[in-house]
C-alpha cells in the first residue's frame, strides 16, 4: 500500500486530475483596505504588510495605486493576484489612451471591467484571491465600489474588505455624512485603522492614505498611528495573580 | 500527505426578499435594499430590480454576482430580440428566455432565485416565478428569497389564489387594486424585517402600469 498517494476528501470541488495550476489558497496576502467618499473626492487608507501566513514577511507593499488618470485601486488578498491585476490594468488604460479621443476610461468603467475579471477567474474556479476597492472622480462625480474574489459588488459612501468590514464600517456608519472635509475623511480614517491596529493580527502600523481627486491621485509618505498601551491593567499583568510570576 | 484542497466556495448568498403581485391592468413589483454576507450586511442601498424591457420587470436575490450576470446576459438578447424583430419583447417572450437561460447553466447554476412581473401583449398584469435553474410557472402572485417562507403564507392567506387544478382554467390575478396591492406589499415586507435578518433597510417599489413604470421606496428596519 502507498502510504504516500494523495487522495481528494468527498467534498473536493476540483475535477479528479492532480490541478496545480488553479488557485487553492493565497500565500502573500495583504489586510484590510478603508475607503471613503468626502467633499473632494476619495480617501483610502491601507497599511503596507504582507504577510507569508502568521509571518510579517514584506513590510513595504504598496496596496494602493492610481489606475488611469480618475482611479484609485486598493487591494487586499494574495499580492502576486494584485500585481497580475495591475498588469491588466496597465493594458486597459494603454488602449484606452491609445484611442487619443480626448475620452478616458472612469471609476465606474474601471469597476465594471473587474467585476467581469473577478466573476470570470471565479466561473473557472481559479479565482484572483483579493477584495478589491475601486474610488475615482470624474467630472466632478465621486464613485466608490468595491469588487470580492468571487465577484459580488457593490458600491457605497465607505467600503471596506476583510476585518475592516466588521471593525471599520460600524464606525463609518455611525460617522460619515456628506461633504467632509479632508480633515475630517483623514481623521476618520485614522480612527477605523487605529482599531484594526489594535484587534487584526495581520495589521500592522505603517499605513498610507491615498486621495484622489478632480485634479489627480496622491499618496502619503508611510507613516505610522499613535498608540496607547499603558492601560493599568496592562502595566503589570501579575501582580496578585496567584500562582504567576 | 494529503493534498491542500480547495477551502472556497464559487457561491455565496447576498440574501433579500423578492415579491410580485398581478392584478387587472398593473403589476406590482417590489424587493428590499438590503445586500449581506454571511452576519455581516455589505450595503444597505443595493437594488434587487431590473427592468428587462418596457413592460417587463425583473426581482431577483440570491447570489449577487450571478444575478448581475444574469440580468447583463438577459439584456443583451433584449437588445439583439429589439435589433431583429424592430419591437420590444413581451413579458411571456421574456419569461421563456429566462427560463432557458438559466437552464442553460443547469451544470454550474446561476444562484439567482427570480421572480419575473409585468403587463403581457393585452395588458394584463402577469407574474411568473422561477427557481435557479428555470423551473417556471405563470402565476398571480409571488415570493422569492430569503424571506419567502415568511411572505408566502401571507400572501396565500390574503390573494385567496385559485387553485391551478381546477377547470375551467381560472384566472389567478388579483382583484385588489392598485394602491391595495402597494399596501400589501408594504405590510409583508415590515413584517418580513422583523423576522428574517437578511430582509430590511428599505423597501423598493416597482409599478408596471399602462402609463409605464414607476418607483416607490419606503423605510424599514436597520437592525
Amino acid at each position: 500500500m502507498n502510504f504516500m498517494a494523495s487522495k481528494q476528501p468527498e467534498n473536493s470541488l476540483l475535477g479528479p486530475e492532480a490541478d496545480s495550476q488553479r488557485t487553492l489558497y493565497p500565500n502573500v496576502t495583504g489586510t484590510s483596505v478603508v475607503a471613503l467618499k468626502y467633499k473632494d473626492g476619495i480617501l483610502m487608507a491601507a497599511d503596507m504588510g504582507g504577510s507569508y501566513g502568521s509571518t510579517l514577511r514584506y513590510k513595504n507593499v504598496e496596496r494602493m495605486k492610481a489606475i488611469g488618470k480618475h482611479s484609485l485601486l486598493g487591494a487586499s488578498g494574495e499580492i502576486s493576484d494584485f500585481q497580475e491585476i495591475l498588469r491588466y490594468l496597465d493594458d486597459l488604460i494603454l488602449y484606452d489612451n491609445m484611442w487619443d479621443d480626448g475620452n478616458s476610461l472612469g471609476p465606474k468603467e474601471v469597476h465594471n471591467y473587474l467585476t467581469r475579471l473577478m466573476y470570470n477567474r471565479r466561473n473557472k474556479f481559479n479565482p484572483l484571491w483579493n477584495s478589491l476597492v475601486l474610488g475615482g472622480i470624474k467630472n466632478g462625480e465621486k464613485y466608490l465600489g468595491t469588487v470580492s474574489m468571487i465577484g459580488v459588488n457593490f458600491e457605497d459612501d465607505h467600503v471596506a474588505t476583510g476585518f475592516g468590514n466588521h471593525l471599520a464600517r460600524p464606525i463609518l456608519r455611525q460617522e460619515w455624512h456628506e461633504n467632509l472635509s479632508f480633515e475630517d475623511g483623514v481623521r476618520l480614517l485614522e480612527k477605523c485603522m487605529r482599531v484594526l491596529l489594535y484587534r487584526d493580527r495581520s495589521a500592522i502600523n505603517k499605513l498610507q492614505i491615498a486621495k484622489i481627486t478632480e485634479e489627480g491621485m496622491t499618496i502619503s509618505q508611510p507613516y505610522s498611528l499613535k498608540t496607547y498601551w499603558e492601560f493599568s491593567a496592562f502595566e503589570n499583568p501579575t501582580q496578585g495573580a496567584v500562582g504567576s510570576w | 500527505m494529503t493534498k491542500q484542497q480547495a477551502n472556497w466556495s464559487p457561491y455565496d448568498n447576498n440574501g433579500g426578499s423578492c415579491v410580485a403581485i398581478a392584478g387587472a391592468d398593473y403589476c406590482v413589483i417590489a424587493a428590499d435594499t438590503r445586500m449581506s454576507t454571511g452576519y455581516n450586511i455589505l450595503t444597505r442601498e443595493y437594488s434587487k430590480i431590473c427592468k428587462l424591457a418596457d413592460k417587463c420587470v425583473m426581482a431577483s436575490s440570491g447570489f449577487q454576482a450571478d444575478v448581475k450576470a444574469l440580468q447583463k446576459q438577459l439584456a443583451a438578447r433584449h437588445l439583439i430580440y429589439q435589433h431583429q424583430h424592430n419591437k420590444q419583447m413581451s413579458c411571456p417572450a421574456m419569461a421563456q428566455l429566462l427560463s432557458n437561460t438559466l437552464y442553460y447553466k443547469r451544470f454550474f447554476p446561476y444562484y439567482s432565485f427570480n421572480v419575473l412581473g409585468g403587463l403581457d401583449n393585452e395588458g394584463k398584469g402577469c407574474v411568473f416565478t422561477y427557481d435557479a435553474v428555470g423551473s417556471y410557472e405563470k402565476v398571480g402572485y409571488s415570493s422569492q428569497g430569503s424571506g419567502s417562507t415568511l411572505i408566502t403564507p401571507f400572501l396565500d392567506n390574503q390573494l385567496k389564489s385559485p387553485s391551478p387544478l381546477l377547470l375551467p382554467v381560472q384566472d389567478a390575478v388579483t382583484p385588489l387594486v392598485e394602491a391595495e396591492a402597494i399596501d400589501l406589499i408594504k405590510t409583508v415586507f415590515a413584517s418580513a424585517s422583523e423576522r428574517d435578518i437578511y430582509t430590511g433597510d428599505k423597501l423598493e417599489i416597482v409599478v408596471v402600469n399602462a402609463d409605464g413604470i414607476r418607483r416607490e421606496y419606503m423605510e424599514l428596519r436597520k437592525d
